[in-house]
């Protein structure tokens, strides 16, 4: 694990064929299953093109045949960026695993995608992952992971490589409610797990950055590397706990994006030092101590019907 | 079958080009995309001639986030022009966009006269350069007024600069006045040599949580398909006021047979923006496309698109009022 830890993309967009779909409490799961494309690093993620497919030449004039979805409505128009949640390779390409909850005309597009329907497009693996614990913290003695709702994506595909290396992993899953709660299959029969949840409807009761104060008290810090995604206002309160102990930590941070690929400037996350960085291709997981506050408007899930 | 593919060879005020799709400037960038993709970008560049981003005197970082809003078939967004100024462009990115496999051409925006022929000046002289684009949907500080939506600022600005070099000069259009074709007619009285239309609509949208504006920066522009039929609108204008100028068409370019209509409403060149955001290789797909279109159609140039001669605008578009 050195260098950044971006695998480059295949260049333009290809179809992946669905499958398997899931739901896990209040997450759907959607496997694909990549031909074309390399293995991501955990981190990365996939612009998937929740409107119309490649290939069949539609745009949206006389041939688009637009009375095709009665449904359509000129929306999802662009691609939506996914972390990817599980990467496993096999003979015929690479079986890719997303999570996502359907809250607005993209996600919803993409809950109806099922085996043997119409194939997802996509293209990627986009970004740059996350870095190794050493890297984070010379003196890592292991790695914390800290989730928030849909955010447990990144960190279960991330948890898995570390475990594989024979990482000390010590992960925390918080939740707001049953109906803002899944995808714990992802962590199987994972070591060292901490569950919380708001109203205390699954694990301890409270929010996910309180076990992760508490791993950070005392002599904690300063073997701590920490990696967290989930809403915006759990990474602000991640970011400032762990800059407050000078503990190493990295954000896998989300915004409207785009196109994923560093061409349309719409990611922007604003920089400590002042400027924005562009978080599909210096991100989207960043360094807590570069960016000036995870709360970047317009950010986090939120229906935009 | 066994009619021959059609011979989609171009030119741009003498610069030849292997095809005449190029990109819109401000939605691909180059190097961005080769840290991306890699190698294969240059193995398999989408453009026939690469536009750069706009570029100012002075680095911008850019407008307050949100930048981006989806619309119905479109993108809505005020990204404000980050950039590194005219020396950091000149210091970091001329390099490495000289290294792609086409011609560059580099848009530029001043914000008064003075700042216009620096940014001219100072990009023209390298050899890297094939032509340079003038973004004028900016205020002139001196006057306040927009110098796109100006026939008289337009033509004033084109005189000056067009002393300053012999390389060709592009000036993109804004859609955002009621008569495109006069701006344009006065920027190539002042000396440009091409024309290139539409940038983006002028749009705000509205935030459904808050009931107020998305964006940070309040109001932005659309792109992307809802904008097809202005663009095309737009261009027969143009076409129209200035007979013997090449344009390049542009705005919502999806497929070939989108690109083959700007093309027969008078565009000699088109451009793709907003669908490269969804498939960094639209642009080569829209040229299979195109290149169907045309053997379907059994044209086999572009010369051979009826284009401006084919047709003369109907009153009712020059006057407008009559329709809906
Ligand atoms: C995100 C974004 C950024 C843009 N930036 C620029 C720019 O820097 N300079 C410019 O002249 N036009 C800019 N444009 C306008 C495009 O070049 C083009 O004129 C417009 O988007 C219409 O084409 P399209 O519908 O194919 O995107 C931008 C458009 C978008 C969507
Ligand atoms: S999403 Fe387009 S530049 Fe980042």
């Amino acid at each position: 694990m050195s260098g950044p830890d971006r695998t480059l993309a295949t260049l333009g967009r290809r179809r992946a064929e669905v499958v398997e779909t899931a739901k896990s409490g209040a997450y759907h799961l959607i496997t694909v299953l990549d031909r074309g494309g390399p293995e991501p690093q955990p981190g990365q993620f996939y612009m998937l093109a929740v409107a119309d497919l490649p290939g069949t030449g539609a745009g949206f004039g006389p041939a688009a045949g637009l009375g095709r979805d009665s449904q359509w409505t000129g929306r999802p128009y662009l691609p939506r960026a996914f972390s990817v949640a599980e990467a496993v390779v096999g003979e015929d390409g690479v079986r890719l695993s997303f999570v996502f909850a359907p809250v607005g005309p993209g996600t919803e597009r993409l809950a109806r995608l099922g085996v043997g329907g119409p194939a997802l497009g996509l293209h990627g693996p986009l970004g740059v992952g996350f870095s190794s614990p050493r890297r984070l913290n010379p003196d890592a003695a292991g790695a914390i992971l800290v989730a928030g709702g849909i955010g447990i994506a990144p960190i279960a595909i991330w948890r898995k490589r570390l475990a594989a290396t024979n990482t000390a992993v010590r992960t925390l899953l918080g939740f707001r409610d049953a109906a803002h709660c899944g995808g714990l299959e992802l962590f199987g029969k994972c070591a060292n797990l901490v569950l919380v949840s708001e109203d205390g409807h699954l694990g301890r009761r409270g929010f996910v950055t309180e076990p992760l104060e508490e791993m950070l008290a005392g002599d904690g810090a300063a073997g701590a590397a920490v990696y967290a995604c989930g809403p915006p206002a759990m990474l602000e309160a991640v970011r400032v706990i762990c800059a407050e102990r000078a503990v190493g930590v990295e954000l896998a941070l989300e915004t409207p994006m785009g196109c994923g690929f560093g061409a349309c400037f719409g990611c922007a996350v604003p920089l400590a030092d002042g400027g924005y960085l562009r978080l599909c291709v210096d991100g989207p997981v960043v360094r807590g101590d570069r960016i000036e506050t995870a709360l970047v408007a317009g950010s986090g899930h939120r229906s935009r019907r | 079958m066994s009619e021959p593919n059609p011979d989609l060879r171009a030119m741009l005020c003498g610069i030849r080009l292997d095809d005449p799709i190029l990109n819109a400037s401000g939605t691909f960038d180059a190097i961005a995309a080769k840290r991306v993709f890699g190698r294969r970008l240059i193995d398999r560049f989408p453009f026939s001639a690469f536009v750069s981003k706009t570029i100012t005197v002075a680095p911008r970082h850019g407008n307050p986030p949100p930048r981006l809003w989806e619309a119905s078939g479109g993108l809505v967004n005020s990204i404000g022009l980050p950039n590194k100024g005219l020396d950091g462009f000149l210091a970091e990115d001329l390099p490495q966009l000289a290294a792609l496999p086409v011609p560059l051409i580099v848009s530029v925006m001043g914000s008064s006269p003075e700042e216009f022929a620096e940014l001219v000046e100072g990009v023209a002289p390298r050899e890297e350069v094939a032509a340079i684009e003038l973004n004028v949907s900016c205020p002139n500080v001196h006057s306040g007024l927009i110098v796109g939506e100006q026939p008289v600022e337009a033509e004033a600005l084109l005189v000056g600069l067009r002393e300053l070099t012999a390389k060709p000069l592009i000036v993109k259009l804004t859609p955002n006045l009621a008569d495109p074709a006069a701006v344009g007619a006065a920027a190539v009285a002042g000396g440009a040599d091409a024309l290139s239309l539409i940038n983006t609509v002028k749009a705000t949208p509205i935030d459904p949580e808050t009931l107020r504006p998305w964006l940070g920066n309040q109001s932005g522009g659309l792109s992307g398909p809802a904008v097809m039929p202005i663009a095309l609108a737009q261009v027969r204008a143009v076409a129209a006021a200035v007979p013997s100028t090449p344009i390049i068409g542009m705005g919502g370019i999806e497929s070939g047979l989108d690109a083959l209509m700007f093309l027969a409403a008078g565009a000699d060149l088109v451009a793709v923006g907003t669908a490269c955001f969804r498939d960094p290789l639209a642009a080569e797909r829209i040229r299979q496309e195109l290149t169907k279109a045309m053997r379907e159609r059994s044209i086999f140039s572009i010369s051979e698109i009826p284009g401006r001669t084919g047709w003369a605008l109907a009153s009712t578009e020059i006057e407008g009022q009559l329709e809906g």
